[in-house]
């Protein structure tokens, strides 16, 4: 640390600073971690202060819904979220509360053999345990619902365990994000890694990180999930994308949040 | 969806006689432009947005917006206010059907 202090004020002192350097490490506080950064730091000054008003972030809108559909009783069963789960936002032990559990997922489901998200664990819960229709995919109901339980968790670090029965998994969506495809034959990493902080015409990249998900996009002038995302990055290199919630894209979500790892959950985080 | 439109405000509890304050509002609303085509049918997709904002205090028009297609889907606005009595801040939008969405909050003087 002496050592850079020591290196930027020599250089200050020459009055050759013409430019800031890209990152200095510390500057954007919570929001990087080690080598990675979260989107926000990507985003621009105008879009960063969206987010960070709590009111003005649009996103709210689909948190408050989401709010509203915790507690509302839907199925046979006669149950709602609330009902198992008590007080969303309330930190209890075991199942009750919902703080802090989506820094956990995706997760690896015994009953089913593979990983799951957030969606389709809400739609587990839909359909075993209320006995109601399942959401569908990008639907407001979903992407409310998802919002407002990530939201719970708002500023908490990701922490996705990618040991034991995830593992091989975790190296499908590995290799998943590093395999070109496409016409434009090209992978994630290609730009996301090779390319971040670099323009492809006139948006910068980013890191792609996950911990903003489900993200109120300007340009889809309402949240999307991160499978939405995935779809709309697959037909950018002219690929054919999966359907929403595939194992392909679940597998990728496993690798993709655990890459962010450390980053804060963002959700509702508003990007351009 | 239960409701067309959800709309949130945030304006002080209390504030101090002719003291300048925020409002914020925030409404849920697609503002279809009525310019886009539906990429199927080729169908011009009729407008739909809301074009009238209007605020009012104690049953006086204090600020009102006329809003037209190129205003974003889910509305952001904020403006300032001074009161000098305590009163009910009401807001009232206005779509293209005539249909209004108002929601009120109660402000305090003293």
């Amino acid at each position: 640390m002496l050592h850079r202090l020591f290196i930027l004020s020599g250089v200050a002192a020459l009055g050759l600073v013409a430019m800031p350097p890209a990152s200095v490490a510390g500057e954007w506080g919570a929001y990087e971690v080690g080598d990675i950064r979260s989107g926000y730091t990507y985003a621009a000054e105008e879009t960063r202060a969206i987010q960070d008003d709590e009111f003005g972030n649009p996103g709210f809108i689909w948190v408050d819904y989401g709010e509203e559909l915790w507690s509302d009783v839907d199925g046979a069963a006669g149950k709602s979220c609330e009902s198992c789960h008590g007080d969303a936002s309330a930190m209890k032990d075991g199942v009750s509360g919902m703080k802090g559990v989506a820094t956990k997922y995706p997760v690896f489901s015994e009953s089913m053999g593979k990983p799951i998200n957030i969606e389709q664990q809400i739609n587990n819960c839909r359909v075993n345990n209320m006995e109601a229709d399942p959401y569908k995919w990008e639907s407001k109901e979903m992407l409310s619902m998802t919002t407002y339980v990530k939201y719970q968790s708002h500023g908490m670090p990701v922490n996705v365990d990618i040991s034991g029965a995830i593992a091989p998994f975790y190296e499908k969506g590995k290799n998943f994000y590093y395999k070109r495809r496409g016409q434009l034959d090209m992978a994630c990493s290609n730009c996301h890694v090779d390319n971040a902080g670099n323009m492809i015409r006139a948006n910068l990249l980013s890191q792609g990180m996950a911990n903003g998900f489900p993200t109120y996009r300007l340009k889809w002038q309402k949240p999307g999930s991160l499978h939405r995302r995935f779809r709309g990055c697959n037909k950018q290199v002219r690929a054919k994308p999966y359907a929403n919630g595939s194992d392909e894209y679940v597998n990728l979500e496993v690798f993709l949040t655990h890459r962010s790892n450390g980053l804060p959950i963002e959700t509702p985080a508003v990007r351009n | 969806m239960a409701k067309k439109a959800k709309a949130r405000i945030k304006a002080p509890k209390s504030v101090t006689v002719g003291e300048p304050f925020e409002v914020k509002t925030l409404i849920s609303h697609k503002m279809e432009s009525g310019q886009r085509k539906d990429k199927k049918t080729g169908e011009k997709i009729p407008r739909m947005i809301l074009n009238k904002f209007v605020a009012s205090y104690n049953d006086a028009q204090i600020f009102s917006a006329d809003w037209h297609p190129a205003v974003s889907a889910n509305p952001y606005m904020a403006f300032h206010m001074i009161a000098n009595e305590s009163g009910t801040l009401e807001l009232t939008w206005t779509d293209d059907e005539g249909e209004t969405f108002a929601k009120s909050k109660d402000i305090k003087v003293g």
